[in-house]
């Protein structure tokens, strides 16, 4: 699992940071590990202008949510929205066990809440 | 907080431990009575803290109830269901002779979280009023914090920590203070489920005693690796989860002082805590039945009791000699590994067989996921101690912990597990 660039995803986060007046923003804890993560977007005709991510935890977690800011950076939020939890892992790009899928997936679940608010719409089934 | 460099006296490295042949006969004939760690011989198992592995005669004890013995207990005039009757009175014999208390100071229940809230709802919403203050310590698990969070809400009273001085042991000069202001009840661990660290149980039951306070003790830590007496201790109330002490899960033990049984009332109502039932009133059952409502976990109890005896055959000088042994093996071995960030005081005679610490500058999942690879089971996170984790500034912890059948191989093998996640993560050696 620790392959060098997740490991430097997790040393030199990307886009990790806060937004001066973010149109939109979720934070969130993975109670079983006190990993926390907040998201921030700024929106700008319905696309993703910046978004950044705050937070610690573990490599997977980090390193899932730092890809995930840089990969929806520029996407309509619709799309961002539409994004689904194994395009996520495939993003991330290596075999998670099944005891970290909740650390590789916090990140995404915050991102996840932040196109909920955004769009005025429920989170789906499977976000337990 | 952190282990200081140069504590521990220089033993031999880990790479040069050789065992004494004794100890290591005993642990090969003890690890052979695991069935699980015979079936999986390349296991290390290190997270007995969380629950420990079950030998053979316990899981044939199971069985066998159920193959010989099942009935519901206290109900049947039937023969069956008087030796149903009988294994659970012989379990709780067991499990009282165990612990220097009376068959009618032990009530069974699931596990030391149900029998906290069973001392909360029996005994502390009686007995806590407002203004008043319980005093736990800073070390205590979520099980032994949150249900005094609930009763101090809704009683308005307040809760005090006793602080942890910089190697992590409780401070006693606090204590004493704490304890001056006159708490109702000490609610506090035997031994830390992070730092390791032994309480001095018996000099703070005295003092409590003093000012008329109550003492809850949870044995958790401790109950499967030093003797436990109730009555050396004179604790008022303790409480211990079995599937920590080689026993199956849901089955739990409170220990009531026989002086406070007057004073309490039943937490749950229903069946087989009654003695009469009418209409429109009830009276109940006398100790330890007011507290054990309903068709009681009768195999696991007698699980429990076999566990007990199971322990007891191994003997206290054996056990304590071979879990000090790892600890302080494992010990040195972190301490040469200089990425290691230790938790917890550095005297062994002050600290059981578990060991807490951080690996550079890699999250606990991180660390433990790596071991997994390499077939060595510990425990990463917060341990269900939340606020120390945040007063000590980390976010989660490593933990390996022991049990009777650990070997030095098995510290040797975690060792270089660990050494390895050094590579892994890049960490400068
Ligand atoms: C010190 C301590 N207290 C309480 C508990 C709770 O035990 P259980 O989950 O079996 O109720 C544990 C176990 O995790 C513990 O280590």
């Amino acid at each position: 699992m620790y392959q060098e660039m997740i490991l430097d995803y997790y040393r030199n986060p990307r886009h990790f940071g806060e937004l001066d007046s973010p149109d939109v923003q979720h934070r969130e804890a993975n109670p079983l590990c006190g990993d926390i993560i907040e998201v921030q977007m700024k929106v700008k005709n319905g696309a993703v202008n910046q978004a950044c991510f705050q937070g610690k935890g573990c490599a997977i977690s980090q390193a899932a949510v730092s890809m995930l800011m840089e990969h929806v950076q520029g996407k309509p939020v619709s799309e961002v929205h539409a994004f689904s939890k194994e395009q996520m892992l495939d993003l991330l790009g290596i075999p998670v066990s099944y005891a970290r899928l909740k650390c590789a997936l916090l990140g995404f679940k915050v991102m996840k809440m932040c196109t909920c608010k955004h769009l005025g719409r429920e989170l789906g089934e499977g976000f337990a | 907080m952190f282990l200081p460099e140069s504590t521990i006296d220089s033993v031999p490295q880990y790479a040069n431990v050789s065992a004494s042949a004794n100890d290591s006969a005993i642990v090969s004939s003890c690890k052979s009575s695991f069935p699980l760690l015979v079936s999986q011989p390349k296991l290390v198992y290190f997270d007995s803290a969380a629950t420990t592995q079950k030998p053979q005669e316990v899981i044939d004890a199971l069985q066998d109830f159920y193959e010989t013995a099942n009935a519901n207990p206290h109900r049947g005039v039937y023969a069956l269901s008087v030796s149903a009757t009988n294994a659970y009175a012989a379990a709780r014999e067991t499990v009282a002779e165990f612990l220097g208390a009376r068959n009618e100071e032990i009530v069974f229940v699931r596990n030391a979280t149900e029998g906290i809230n069973l001392v909360m709802h029996s005994w502390a919403q009686q007995h806590v009023k407002q203004g008043d203050t319980i005093l736990l310590t800073e070390m205590e698990h979520h099980s032994n914090l949150v249900p005094w969070q609930v009763v101090a809400k809704e009683k308005g009273a307040r809760l005090d920590f006793i602080p942890l001085t910089p190697e992590g042991l409780l401070d006693m000069n606090v204590a004493r203070s704490l304890l001056m202001k006159k708490p109702v009840l000490l609610a506090l661990t035997h031994v830390s489920n992070v730092l390791g660290s032994i309480n001095p149980v018996k000099q703070l039951v005295q003092l409590a005693h003093t000012v008329g306070a109550k003492v809850l003790l949870d044995a958790c830590q401790s109950v499967a690796h030093m003797p436990v007496n109730v009555q050396e201790f004179g604790v008022d109330f303790m409480v211990f989860s079995g599937h920590k002490i080689y026993g199956p899960t849901g089955s739990g033990v409170v220990y009531i002082k026989k002086e406070l049984h007057a004073e309490l009332v039943p937490f749950l109502f229903g069946g087989d805590m009654i003695q009469e039932v009418h209409w429109h009133d009830s009276s109940f059952a006398a100790m330890p039945y007011l507290l054990e409502a309903g068709t009681p976990p009768v195999a696991e109890a007698v699980g429990l009791a076999r566990a007990i005896d199971f322990v007891r055959a191994l003997g206290w000088d054996w056990i304590q000699t071979h879990e000090q042994e790892l600890m302080i093996t494992c010990l040195n071995g972190l301490r040469a590994m200089p990425q290691v960030k230790i938790l917890g005081t550095t005297t062994p005679a002050m600290r059981s067989g578990l060991i807490a610490f951080n690996l550079g500058d890699m999250h606990a999942h991180d660390v433990a996921s790596v071991l997994d690879d390499a077939g060595v089971c510990i425990r990463s996170g917060h341990h269900c101690c939340m606020p120390l984790h945040e007063k000590l500034g980390i976010a989660a912890s490593c933990r390996v912990s022991f049990g009777v059948y650990n070997s030095r191989e098995d510290i040797v093998a975690f060792l270089n597990a660990l050494t390895k996640a050094c590579e892994v993560f890049k960490l400068e050696q």
